[in-house]
């Protein structure tokens, strides 16, 4: 519903930031944080404002970022592609394919340094997969034994790109990421039920000292890459395959299985929540470039 | 208590004492626990620290980059070590994008304290791949800090007080600076991280050296006091942020200068000393600032090629004298060595 309103409000062009929708991978979100608490951290890529808000992210400064407002999560700084919530354990998304997750591996290793008991999730795609930084980064978190998931939310495509331009069509991402004899687990990313319950067998060894996670899953893109709009027109996937992940939808799968229980009022109360944060973001002032002090370099510690 | 120790001794130094005064202080890089130590600055360090603190990595530039980011940001003071500069430019990506943005992309909710550092190679067959001194790339990148110290007490100063800043530091030492010895104080002490430091009053020319090249114009600098000429010689030492004032009001005095470079001229940190000069000194320069530095194109091998590859003393100061307005012409100095490609007899490669 967060990112329908974005969508819908978008043309109003006050939204002046690249917005990649999260609809249609709410699953994948809701599932691998349900088991993560404020303590725990969070970090993900371009696509990020389902993990953000799965992870407890503010809504209201969310959408103040969004519109590029000083009380936005970074001040308007960053936009959509850079959210941050420390109070919440979400330590960070920024939107270069692959490049958040070594900075996940380094907060997990500065975790067991410190043996202080958290744990780090890192959310990427599937084409993440295809740069070396993401098998730099599991090499090194399993030669640590590292409190860290890696989870890939396979969507196939890479913006417009298939699957089977990038990756050979005999070897699968699961199979890739054990390569590097690290814990691999995959599953149905539009199951949440199903989500969660391998995000929790994932925790539980990861908890226990056994080293890394790799978690992959399956899910689908509704809208196009980066905007608010459907593109099925332009050619690059069929409308078939649309429609057969659209009856695939992480509510409808719960639905079919009797476990989802839909009441007015509680979509009455998420609306208000909604149409509340966007009102907050509109009536926020945008930062004054007059005064604004920009946190280039900070200050020694003495 | 001061006593006479090497470069990379002082550098070992700094790093022991990091560790041993705060636990949250870790040193990684390639090589780093090996026998050689890189270069001997980081000799001892695992056995006194312990292999959680001071570790090897997999060879994994840009991923073990965004590691040491991810630790900084959540609570460790991590330093990262290269064996060559070169070896650095597979993590650019990651030093670029991540480490100098994430204060400001974050609104300064987070800080960085990280340090990076990176060895200049020269000489003995180095070639293109092993010698490249890139201080200007780093340079233009807004958040991160890029310092180069010449002497050892510096490199223990200036390397405390970087692992102790909250910004990140990308520190790039001179290989033939593993040579020198300097008197160096055993006890911790800070030097300024954005600070040049005059080595030397002049009056008649300044001359503004960069790492390496602080040597060699100061053997410049005795040249031309021979022959009746006073230069002064600046080490910068910050190449990021730039200490404008120092620059600024020795040239004022001067009302000359000589920018010695150990990089590329073009587009290199002598362009941006050379208009920093011209913006704050204009009214008092007598003659156009002048650079000198690494020829427009790559290192090469062969002792034949690279000895005419690095400005020399005598180059500086024929240099200067000319700037000065004397036609001096001055002859090498013996430094008892075979070819130019070792800084002297004692330095015999391989790397």
């Amino acid at each position: 519903m967060i990112e329908e309103a974005i969508a819908d409000l978008y043309p109003d062009q006050e939204m002046r930031c690249p917005v990649h929708l999260s609809i249609g991978q709410e699953a994948v979100a809701v599932g691998v944080c349900d088991g993560l608490g404020i303590d725990d951290l969070v970090l993900s890529g371009h696509r990020s404002h389902a993990h953000y808000l799965a992870q407890g992210g503010s809504l209201p400064r969310m959408l103040a970022e969004l519109y590029g407002k000083s009380t936005g999560c970074t001040g308007g700084l960053g936009g959509s592609m850079h959210l941050t919530d420390l109070g919440a354990g979400f330590l960070a998304a920024t939107p270069i394919v692959g490049s958040s997750v070594p900075i996940a591996v380094g907060a997990a290793f500065a975790a067991k340094v410190k043996g202080n008991g958290r744990l780090v999730a890192v959310f990427f795609g599937d084409a993440a997969m295809e740069t070396g930084i993401v098998h730099e980064s599991i090499n090194f978190a399993v030669v640590h034994a590292l409190p860290v998931l890696f989870c890939c939310e396979n969507n196939l495509y890479s913006v417009y790109s298939a699957m089977e331009v990038r990756q050979p069509s005999h070897r699968s991402i699961a199979s890739l990421a054990r390569g590097h004899g690290i814990r691999t687990l995959v599953g149905d990313g539009n199951d949440v039920e199903e989500v969660a319950n391998l995000a929790d067998d994932a925790y539980r060894s990861i908890r226990s000292g056994e080293g890394p996670v790799f978690l992959e899953l399956s899910t689908y893109r509704w809208r196009e890459h980066c905007g608010p709009n459907y593109d099925n027109e332009i050619g690059y996937r069929s409308v078939e395959e649309f429609e057969a992940w659209l009856s695939s939808d992480p509510i409808e799968v719960l639905a079919g299985r009797g476990a989802w229980d839909e009441r007015a009022a509680d979509v009455e109360d998420i609306a208000a929540e909604i149409r509340s944060a966007v009102e907050f973001a509109r009536k926020s002032s945008f930062p004054d470039p007059a005064t604004a002090q920009y946190p280039v370099l900070g200050s020694s510690r003495a | 208590m001061s006593r006479l120790i090497s470069y990379g001794e002082a550098i070992r130094e700094a790093l022991d004492q990091c560790l041993a005064a705060d636990s949250d202080v870790v040193v990684m890089g390639l090589g780093v626990p090996d026998p050689k130590g890189v270069f001997g600055s980081t000799l001892g360090l695992q056995v006194r620290h312990g292999p959680d603190r001071v570790l090897d990595i997999p060879l994994s530039e840009n991923a073990v980059t965004g590691v040491a980011l991810g630790c900084a940001t959540t609570g460790m003071r991590p330093v990262v070590v290269h064996q060559r500069v070169d070896f650095t430019l597979t993590s650019f990506e990651q030093i670029v994008n991540q480490v100098a943005k994430w204060r400001f992309m974050f609104n300064g909710q987070m800080s960085v304290p990280l340090v990076i550092r990176m060895v200049v190679g020269r000489g003995w067959g180095q070639g293109p791949q092993h010698s490249q001194s890139l201080q200007a790339l780093f340079a233009h990148v807004p958040g991160l800090r890029v310092i180069m110290p010449t002497t050892p007490y510096d490199a223990k100063g200036m390397m405390i007080a970087a692992v102790e800043s909250d910004d990140p530091v990308v520190c790039l030492e001179h290989r033939w600076l593993y040579g020198i010895s300097d008197e160096v104080p055993e006890e911790r002490y800070v030097v300024p991280l954005d600070e040049a430091r005059v080595v030397r009053s002049g009056t008649d020319i300044t001359l503004v050296g960069v790492s390496y090249m602080t040597l060699e114009c100061l053997a410049a600098a005795e040249m031309l006091a021979e022959v009746g000429i006073h230069a002064e010689v600046i080490d910068l030492r910050s190449i990021r942020p730039l200490d404008t004032r120092t620059l600024v009001s020795s040239v004022e005095r001067t009302g000359r200068v000589l920018i010695v470079d150990n990089g590329h001229v073009v587009g290199g940190v002598s362009a941006e000393v050379s208009a920093v000069v011209v913006e704050g000194a204009f009214d008092r320069l007598e003659a156009a600032p002048e650079r000198m530095g690494f020829p427009d194109h790559p290192t090469p091998t062969s002792p034949a090629l690279a000895d005419g590859y690095y400005p020399l003393p005598h180059e500086i100061a024929t240099r200067a004298a000319t700037i000065v307005g004397e036609s001096v012409s001055f002859e090498p100095a013996d430094r008892g060595i075979r070819r130019l490609d070792q800084p002297n007899p004692n330095y015999q490669g391989p790397f």
